[in-house]
């Protein structure tokens, strides 16, 4: 293996000043002075691409798909296909087509705000289906008792069917935030430099890449579980016997 | 104060009610008894417009209710005007439906502020005063979930009654509760008539309430009336031989 792998160096790398291929292989496996400096690069990056993308995306995906589900249910029936109909589209195509999509057709935005829009509209078109559910599954006496007690349809919405089923949708709502937060690496595609391509950036030129992505991996995590936690909590708090 | 006129309900092809004519007057209570599927839930879904009315004409009032004769044709009537007749109706469900994520109070006074525009002070007020009257004094700020079933149906009474109805509509108010509580509720039921002049419309299996409270019953089989009269009539000596049927039946003679 050894031997291959050297060989492969050797030969897709020529240039003798970047790595000495047997530098690369003695070093120790771990190096904490490297892990040290690549650590605030690397957080700076999260913070203000990863968890910017996200928690902004999260926003406009649970705020427009919410808009999406209701609008299903309210429009008349053609408005209501036509709502679908692109809803189903976006949720069908890949998200790092839609990026490079939108990038690349509307050149005025900023990469970072092309992101962040993307992210939200293809998030929201799978939360649009989690809020759909939500609002299937609230009691059919619930409308009744609502036109029994001649409710305004803002009303009816706002009080009774909305709080209802976000309490059985807090969950996968939580989940598709979390799953954004992966995706943010394929902002490379429209060359934002989030955590992940920093991380990359930051190991290329020594081949350490073990430290970085080590770091890379504890900060996605050190996010993501409190953030399942959060969302946890939140569906004990809303949740009550039937 | 209630009038159906040819009313006539179909679902698809099913045919539920048909050439259904009769009144109702104020302050008039009525028990709609009869084997299921005999179409007296449908009437007080049609009058509560929980279900399309799909020929004849309901009036409320004399004003009708979801389509109007207009020099012989059938026209559906504006949604103002809809709304301004429901609001004179309440109905109490067999299944509750209270809001199971507002509190008892909230379920009791958010149809008076922002239906009738009642100021929330005066709605608070009659809430504590309703659930005074259906023994709930101290249940106010509880979930509806911690209730029991009887203790959930007083609520969804005195939520009916927030609104001060003129019609009253009860289906199978007690079908849902457990046997031993469906008296506390027949009692508020019948104080609520004795204390009130609403006109009720009531679907029941509880024949010794039809009885007591109704002045007048109509059985029904196949979505037509078979046979209406006096409760004292229609229970005692029933004149139609379906009527006979169903009550021995449903009272165990």
């Amino acid at each position: 293996m050894i031997t291959v792998s050297g060989t492969l160096l050797a030969e897709t790398i020529d240039d003798p000043t970047l790595v000495d291929e047997e530098e690369v292989r003695q070093s120790p496996f771990w190096d904490w002075d490297f892990a040290f400096e690549a650590f605030p690069e690397m957080f700076m990056a999260f913070l203000q691409v990863t968890l910017l993308v996200t928690v902004l995306g999260t926003i406009i995906a649970a705020v427009l798909g919410l808009v999406i589900a209701i609008l299903l249910r309210v429009l008349p029936r053609p408005l209501a296909w036509i709502v679908r109909w692109v809803a189903n589209f976006i949720r069908m195509t890949p998200l790092v087509v839609q990026l490079i999509f939108v990038f690349w057709t509307f050149l005025w935005m900023d990469a970072l705000t092309v992101g962040i829009i993307v992210f939200g509209v293809h998030y929201a078109t799978y939360m649009s289906e989690v809020y759909r559910a939500g609002i299937d599954s609230v009691p059919k006496g619930q409308w009744e008792a609502t036109t029994a007690l001649s409710m305004s349809a803002v009303r009816t919405w706002r009080k009774v069917v909305i709080p209802q089923a976000l309490r059985s949708t807090v969950p996968s709502l939580g989940n598709y935030a979390i799953s954004m937060f992966k995706d943010t690496p394929f902002l490379l595609v429209i060359s934002v430099a989030e955590m992940v391509t920093v991380a990359g950036e930051i190991g290329a030129p020594t081949f350490r890449y073990t430290e970085v992505f080590t770091i890379a991996g504890l900060i996605f995590l050190a996010a993501s579980y409190p953030t399942a936690v959060l969302v946890n909590r939140l569906e004990k708090r809303l949740a009550y016997a039937h | 104060m209630i009038e159906f006129v040819d009313v006539e309900k179909r679902f698809g092809d099913n045919i539920v009610l048909k050439d259904l004519n009769f009144q109702v007057t104020r302050g008039e209570r009525v028990t709609l008894i009869g084997p299921s599927g005999s179409g007296k839930t449908t009437i007080l879904r049609l009058v509560m417009t929980l279900e399309e009315l799909t020929g004849g004409y309901i009036y409320i009032d004399g004003q009708p209710l979801t389509h109007e004769n207009r020099d012989g044709k059938r026209v559906p009537v504006s949604k103002k005007q809809q709304k301004s007749l429901r609001t004179r109706i309440g109905m109490v469900f067999q299944q509750f439906n209270l809001f199971p994520n507002m509190t008892v109070l909230e379920n009791i006074i958010e149809a008076p502020i922002h239906v009738l525009g009642r100021p929330k002070q005066d709605a608070v007020a009659k809430a504590h005063s309703l659930l005074e009257q259906v023994g709930l004094p101290d249940k106010a700020n509880a979930h509806p979930t911690s209730l029991s079933g009887g203790q959930q149906q007083r609520v969804a009474i005195a939520r009916a009654l927030a609104m001060d109805p003129q019609i009253l509509l009860l289906d199978e108010v007690t079908s849902a509760l457990d046997p031993e509580v469906v008296g506390d509720v027949l009692g508020i039921l019948r104080e609520v008539a004795d204390t009130t002049n609403v006109t009720m419309l009531i679907v029941t299996h509880e024949m010794g309430f039809a009885r007591d409270v109704s002045h007048k019953v109509m059985m029904f089989d196949g979505g037509r009336v078979v046979e209406e009269g006096p409760p004292d009539k229609i229970f005692s000596n029933p004149s139609h031989e379906r009527t006979q049927k169903f009550l021995s039946a449903v009272l165990g003679h």
